[in-house]
């Protein structure tokens, strides 16, 4: 069993935990980088369940978003607010970005390096590597070094290190932005295997057909702000927004 | 012309034979410069790896001296020593001048700084490459130290290969702080420089031989780990 259920015990060194880290909740979440209004207010509560996918145009501010999420950046105003303390919270979620780091160890010692700063025990490291590389395929290159794989390749072992964690929520960047229909299905699959197990996932993408497979709810994000979040069905059917029915129907969004 | 030509003959004969006073002199030498290497990297690697990925006040100020310090004329780093282990100099007790302690400190200052300043250059790049995913991991840069040498250690590797070039071919230095001792601090480039002025020719030759045959060898392994590290990392 890789993925172990949110409320399970995950890391190693770690004192009482809460339930559950979510719901997010999210206010007032202001960002400007080098005179630029990148997210102009953004409102809104991410519960546990199907994956909420983050849509918009491109420089909406969806990476930005994410990057606020996951505390890689520090917004000038707003809160992003855990239902845990900070410190737990950040300890059971992780993220994978459009372009994984990969780093220069081979496929196994990647998987294995987070584990290692988790605090787990050398012995059971290489056993939960080895599962998770199992789980995206991945088993038979386990021993070839991380960078000389293909960009699928690569994206795959970024979701089987972030899974390995057994994080209660993971962050996706565009996950599939630079991958070939092939590659998109396989990692499409391999959320999917990571959100039926029980772990809340968080993801961009400007792919509309994508967020339609994957979505439980969807965030639409334009210009800095949260112009509608609603579930997946109802947004796709019937988007409230005049900007989000543009964006439905293929129109460039400026 | 004729002489050149029986010098160079006698010079290959000794070292075809292994002549012991040849082999003496390039095993101190290599002695030498492997000992200033190690005490250079123990202070040059993690110094580097911190300016790589720790910002403070006066950063950049260390950084331009370090790349001054490259250049540092071997002779002013061997006056520097020999002022500091002179009888009358603050470590003069330790009565380590005229020894090949004494040498293995001076080279160590003088490359020091390169390994500090190379290193910080290869592990800048890759901090920068890797700094948002460890974050992510939850690891910052004191946690990333580790990482980032074990990850850069074909990079590191050249880098203590050039330290070693340099600290090999350096001669201004261990002829202060060392007195080219014959059979005790005599090494490969002192000998050269006092067997050239005493028109004995052989054997500065031979020397000579011997220390271009170590540099090719050196550039020949910086060769191998580059072909490594790319066979690793695309």
């Amino acid at each position: 069993m890789l993925l172990r259920p949110p409320g399970a015990t995950g890391g190693a060194a770690e004192g009482p935990r809460c339930a559950s880290i979510l719901p997010l909740r999210v206010a007032g979440l202001r960002y400007a980088a080098g005179g630029q209004k990148i997210l102009r207010g953004v409102d809104f509560t991410i519960a546990a369940g199907l994956p909420t996918l983050v849509v918009g145009p491109n420089g909406a501010g969806k990476s930005v978003l994410l990057r606020l999420l996951h505390g890689l950046l520090v917004p000038q105003a707003g809160r992003v607010a855990w239902a845990a303390p900070p410190e737990e919270a950040r300890r059971r979620q992780a993220m994978v970005f459009q372009r994984p780091v990969m780093l220069r160890r081979s496929a196994l010692a990647n998987v294995a390096y987070p584990l290692a700063l988790a605090g787990l025990p050398r012995t059971e490291r290489a056993a939960r590597a080895r599962a998770a590389l199992a789980r995206v395929g991945l088993a038979h290159l386990a021993e070839r070094p991380a960078r000389r794989l293909s960009g699928g390749e690569q994206q795959r072992l970024a979701l089987a290190r972030a899974a390995a964690l057994a994080p209660e929520v993971l962050f996706l960047d565009e996950p599939t932005a630079n991958l070939d229909p092939a590659a998109t299905r396989a990692v499409e699959a391999i959320v999917r295997d990571i959100a039926a197990a029980g772990t809340k996932v968080v993801m961009t993408s400007h792919d509309l057909a994508q967020a339609r497979r994957l979505a439980g709810d969807v965030l639409f994000l334009h210009r800095g702000r949260v112009v509608e979040h609603a579930p997946a069905e109802r947004f796709f059917a019937a988007p409230r927004a005049p900007e989000a029915a543009a964006f439905l129907r293929g129109e460039l969004l400026a | 012309m004729e002489d050149f030509g029986t010098a160079f003959a006698i010079a290959l004969r000794l070292i075809g034979s292994g002549d012991p006073a040849l082999l003496g002199i390039v095993r101190l030498s290599l002695a030498v410069s492997a000992a200033a290497v190690l005490l250079a990297a123990l202070v040059g690697l993690p110094l580097g790896a911190l300016l790589a990925v720790a910002r403070f006040p006066g950063r950049r100020a260390v950084i331009v001296a370090l790349n001054a310090l490259m250049g540092l004329p071997p002779v002013v780093a061997g006056l520097a020593i020999y002022l500091l282990l002179s009888r009358s100099g603050p470590l003069g007790g330790l009565g380590l001048l005229f020894t090949p302690a004494a040498m293995v400190l001076a080279q160590a200052v003088l490359i020091a700084p390169i390994l500090a300043a190379l290193s910080r250059q290869v592990l800048a790049a890759m901090w920068e490459e890797y700094a948002e995913q460890l974050r992510s991991f939850g690891a910052g840069p004191w946690r990333a130290v580790p990482t980032l040498l074990r990850d850069g250690r074909f990079a590191l590797a050249t880098v203590l290969l050039a330290g070693f070039g340099r600290a090999s071919a350096e001669v201004g230095a261990v002829m202060i702080v060392g007195g080219n001792i014959e059979g005790f601090t005599r090494v490969m480039t002192t000998a050269i420089a006092l067997e050239t002025a005493k028109g004995d020719l052989p054997l500065a030759l031979a020397l000579g031989a011997v220390l271009m045959a170590i540099v090719l060898a050196v550039n020949a392994a910086v060769q191998l780990l580059r072909d490594a590290a790319a066979r690793r990392a695309a």
